[in-house]
């Protein structure tokens, strides 16, 4: 089981938050499928955050096909993304960690890393939406 | 594929739900204070069944008037309030219960005897759930109120409220005397009762960087009038941060509710149209997605620029 948490500081709105959060753990093989993810009161109860925002994060997993409503019973784990190309992550995995000891060689401290991985994912969105 | 999702979903919580609270064109004005002024004006909105709902706006801007005319405890001046049922305040309509910044407790009654109190003056009255709340935050039922501190006194007025089972609570900044961790439990506390009951729940607060994931809705008031009011998610993704060189138009499509310029550079917080996707904008320029707190300090201050001009 998961603890699903807001970061009130985070810009993020907090949906989006606990939908990451669930994707993350699937990513990382802490939920897989079958799993049952924490109840909508549950989430409540620990991490202080509305019901309805809870619902709207599992029906936008849902839509996204991750999860499933069972009646009664909870919202499971359908799928995880990303677990298809496991080879790939193991490899993107050993070129990055690579590149990290390339960024800090070249004297970059992790904000810097931050930085230029933030500006290069926003280029590349930008060229892929045009 | 839609069948799945409502058999999933919690009918009190789902998207369409029903009006709790319809308020239209309410508006008050104290007799004999200065200029006559309006408290409150125009204000229309509803709050959707089981929603949380944030009141947010300065000193003076007329929470308390509103939260005063919900809880009936003072009469409009102008405009109506609509509640679905028709036996209001009996034991099927509509309860309100109001807990309001002054807590209203006997000095040398007992916590028990306040309880006692409750059950006297509401004709529901759920003493199990009063004396759960009063457990959960260890207030002693046999002393008395007087000798309680503020926060205990809070707890006592929460459960109270909550004892006389609400389908709509009030709370005029309810956690302003609850220390940190009183308040992040409180607030989960108060969540989970409005996810078990399907209480609505409207509370008043200026610590807005805590009503991320806590609200989801807004009213926004500001001299007495409604800024802004709806979903907030909606809100929040109606606006964005355009970034860039100093400029005086804003790069994009949209609105300016907010400009701040440096000597080399300018933010734009704009509401964009109600139309399309929003184009990306040319480098060097970049968007970011505004924050509540940002939504509401921008709304804000362009009231009070706005004030200034015409004074």
């Amino acid at each position: 089981m998961v603890e699903l948490r807001v970061d009130r500081a985070s810009g993020l709105p907090a949906y989006r938050q606990l939908m990451q959060q669930v994707r993350e753990a699937l990513r990382l093989g802490w939920l897989r499928p079958g799993d049952r993810l924490p109840t909508v009161r549950e989430v409540v109860a620990t991490s202080g955050v509305n019901a309805n925002t809870v619902l709207k994060a599992y029906r936008e997993l849902e839509l996204a096909g991750l999860v499933e409503a069972r009646q009664g019973s909870g919202t499971f784990v359908k799928a995880s993304p990303g677990a298809g190309p496991r080879q790939a992550m193991t490899e993107l995995r050993e070129q990055l960690e690579k590149w990290v000891s390339g960024a800090h060689a070249a004297g970059l401290d992790n904000e810097d890393i931050q930085a230029l991985l933030s500006a290069v994912l926003a280029d590349n969105n930008r060229g892929s939406s045009q | 594929m839609n069948l799945k999702l409502a058999a999933g979903s919690d009918p009190a919580t789902t998207d369409g739900r029903d009006t709790v609270l319809t308020v239209t064109g309410l508006g008050k004005r104290y007799r004999g204070g200065r200029d006559n002024t309006w408290a409150l004006r125009d204000c229309s909105f509803t709050l959707p069944a089981g929603s949380v709902t944030a009141l947010v706006g300065m000193n003076g801007a007329g929470k308390t008037t509103l939260l005063s005319i919900l809880a009936g405890l003072l009469t409009p001046t102008a405009g109506h309030l609509t509640l679905p049922s028709t036996g209001q305040g009996g034991a099927d309509g509509a309860r309100i219960a109001f807990v309001a910044q002054e807590k209203p407790l006997y000095r040398y009654f007992s916590v028990a005897d306040m309880l006692q109190v409750g059950a006297r003056l509401n004709r529901v009255w759920d003493q199990e759930r009063a004396l759960r709340w009063l457990r959960r935050f260890d207030i002693p039922l046999d002393r008395a109120c007087g000798r309680l501190s503020g926060g205990q006194q809070a707890q006592v007025n929460f459960a109270i409220a909550l004892g006389s089972r609400p389908s709509v609570l009030l709370l005029d900044e309810p956690v302003s005397t609850l220390d940190p961790l009183a308040r992040s439990e409180v607030t989960a506390e108060l969540l989970t009762e409005a996810a078990d009951t399907g209480m609505t729940v409207l509370l008043s607060t200026h610590v807005v960087g805590e009503l991320v994931g806590v609200a989801d809705h807004l009213l926004l008031l500001a001299k007495g009038r409604l800024l802004a009011a709806g979903e907030i998610d909606t809100l929040l993704e109606n606006h964005l941060h355009y970034v860039g060189p100093r400029a005086d138009v804003p790069p994009g499509p949209g609105q300016v509710v907010w400009a701040s310029h440096t000597d080399n550079q300018s933010v734009f917080l704009v509401r964009l149209p109600e139309t399309g996707p929003v184009p990306p904008v040319d480098a060097p320029w970049t968007t970011r997605p505004v924050t509540l707190e940002e939504f509401v300090l921008a709304q804000l201050k362009k009231v009070r620029t706005a004030g200034e001009g015409e004074a």
